[in-house]
């Protein structure tokens, strides 16, 4: 039998383009991705990918976080005189208003009966670091430093200082990663603080907005209102600030709103956030105390 | 162009990383959207016009681990990645022939199309990306190829 294959070999450099991998490849993906999307049968696959990516995404902002030290070190001595008398008189300002919410949360307390009470309101928080890693530019969400192993769960509320930042979407061992609120996937409910009207927060995909778009015409709502959360859906704890209505547009042509919000939690300048644990006691309407109690919206908790 | 050659497999471990990594690594806000795919770019390196280390299932694992580093689903650019490798790898003899212009025009009709499938795959799952901003990074990637293969070629002939 006559050989001149080695004539071939060299120009074709070792590999075909046969149509049989690229067939078993594909439909491997698409298992994967089925897998993995319908039935969260990956869920063990994916933790251990996330640990192993995690050094990697860790090491992608590095350089970021080394010069943010460095500068930190040589930090100019007055500088930090100057924030340390700052923050001493911030301090000083919450404990002034601190000391008023106790007596407003005994008030509160006796007003209510002693049912609903302090259940519902974060008993626990973890400080979780924002790894600065850039997973999708239109999907907002990002990395943080905390997983499984220091307790964090799926579906987890997370906060800053100024308000509801978003949820775990996805948890690992030694990392997570939290949906803000202003993914486009995501939705939160809320309550307007002045009315009291209840409704749902979505969000854009841009990080300073929110959009409510599912208040009717006749729904009281003002430029600059405040939405906390309502708690519905069991998410998120209630009576937590959200976002400040920004924009209100009345167009008669449409049977609702078109409502803009601005995010009060800094959802892109973060270093860092809070988890939060807190008890989700779901207090059932009592049957007969009232006949017809305030309609509850359904529970339209996020993805 | 000349082929470059005897790529060992430490080197292209190496550039793989890089390529991953290049792809988390924190942009600001306003020209986030625009960082190119570095993975896919990479990878059409490789299939095009450095010899044996090219390869589907090589692919396929770097769609895999870009996954797992940008938390979408599992097997997304994976499968994207393995359809423009398999397409480069029919192309490969007559793309290496080419001008450079030609062939970015190559590249960029790959890169498109890779990112048309991971945006076809996050339709079907039910979480599209409609901003049209995010085809931006496809020409943006084209346009770094004749730079970015110099760069490769020159690293890859020192050894």
């Amino acid at each position: 039998m006559p050989r001149h294959e080695p004539e071939t070999r060299p120009l074709l450099l070792g590999e075909r383009a046969r149509g049989l991998p690229l067939v078993v490849l594909a439909l491997l993906s698409v298992g994967l991705m089925v897998a993995d999307h319908r039935q969260h049968h990956l869920a063990v696959v994916r933790q251990w990918l996330s640990v192993a990516a995690f050094p990697f995404q860790w090491a992608a902002q590095a350089p970021l976080a080394g010069w943010a030290a460095l500068q930190e070190r040589f930090a100019m001595r007055t500088r930090l005189q100057a924030e340390n008398t700052r923050l001493a008189a911030d301090n000083l300002a919450l404990r002034l208003r601190l000391m008023r919410f106790a007596s407003l949360e005994q008030e509160n307390y006796r007003l209510r009966g002693a049912r609903e009470s302090t259940a519902r309101i974060v008993q626990r928080s973890l400080i979780a670091e924002i790894v600065r890693a850039d997973l999708d530019p239109f999907r907002q969400r990002v990395l943080v430093n905390k997983g499984t192993r220091h307790g964090v769960y799926l579906g987890q509320a997370a906060l800053d200082a100024a308000g509801i930042f978003g949820q775990v979407a996805r948890v690992g061992p030694v990392s997570a990663e939290v949906i803000l609120i202003s993914d486009p996937a995501h939705a939160i409910p809320v309550q307007i603080n002045r009315t009291g009207v209840r409704t749902v927060a979505v969000g854009t995909g841009r990080s300073g907005q929110l959009s409510l778009p599912w208040l009717p015409q006749s729904a009281d709502v003002q430029v600059d209102d405040l939405l906390v959360s309502s708690g519905l859906g069991g998410v998120f704890p209630p009576g937590y600030p959200v976002a400040q209505v920004t924009r209100v547009e009345r167009d008669p042509t449409r049977p609702m709103l078109a409502i803009d919000a601005t995010p009060l939690a800094a959802l892109d300048r973060d270093p860092e956030i809070l988890l939060v644990w807190f008890d989700n006691v779901i207090v059932e309407p009592e049957p007969q105390a009232e006949p017809a109690p305030p309609a509850a919206a359904p529970a339209a908790a996020a993805p | 162009m000349t082929v470059a050659r005897s790529l060992s497999a430490s080197r292209v471990a190496v550039l793989s990383l890089a390529a991953l990594i290049a792809s988390v690594v924190p942009l600001p806000a306003a020209v986030g959207f625009l960082r190119p795919d570095f993975v896919a770019l990479l990878l059409l390196w490789l299939v095009l016009l450095a010899p044996r280390h090219s390869g589907l299932v090589y692919a396929w694992c770097m769609g895999l681990l870009l996954d797992a580093f940008r938390g979408v689903l599992l097997g997304q650019h994976a499968l994207a990645l393995v359809l423009i490798a398999w397409i480069a790898l029919r192309l490969r003899l007559r793309v290496r022939a080419f001008p450079l212009l030609q062939q970015t025009a190559v590249v960029f009709a790959l890169l498109w199309l890779n990112e048309f499938v991971v945006f076809w795959i996050d339709g079907v799952a039910g979480q599209p990306v409609t901003d049209w901003m995010r085809w931006l990074a496809v020409p943006v990637g084209a346009a770094c190829w004749p730079l970015l293969a110099r760069l490769l070629e020159r690293t890859t002939s020192r050894t």
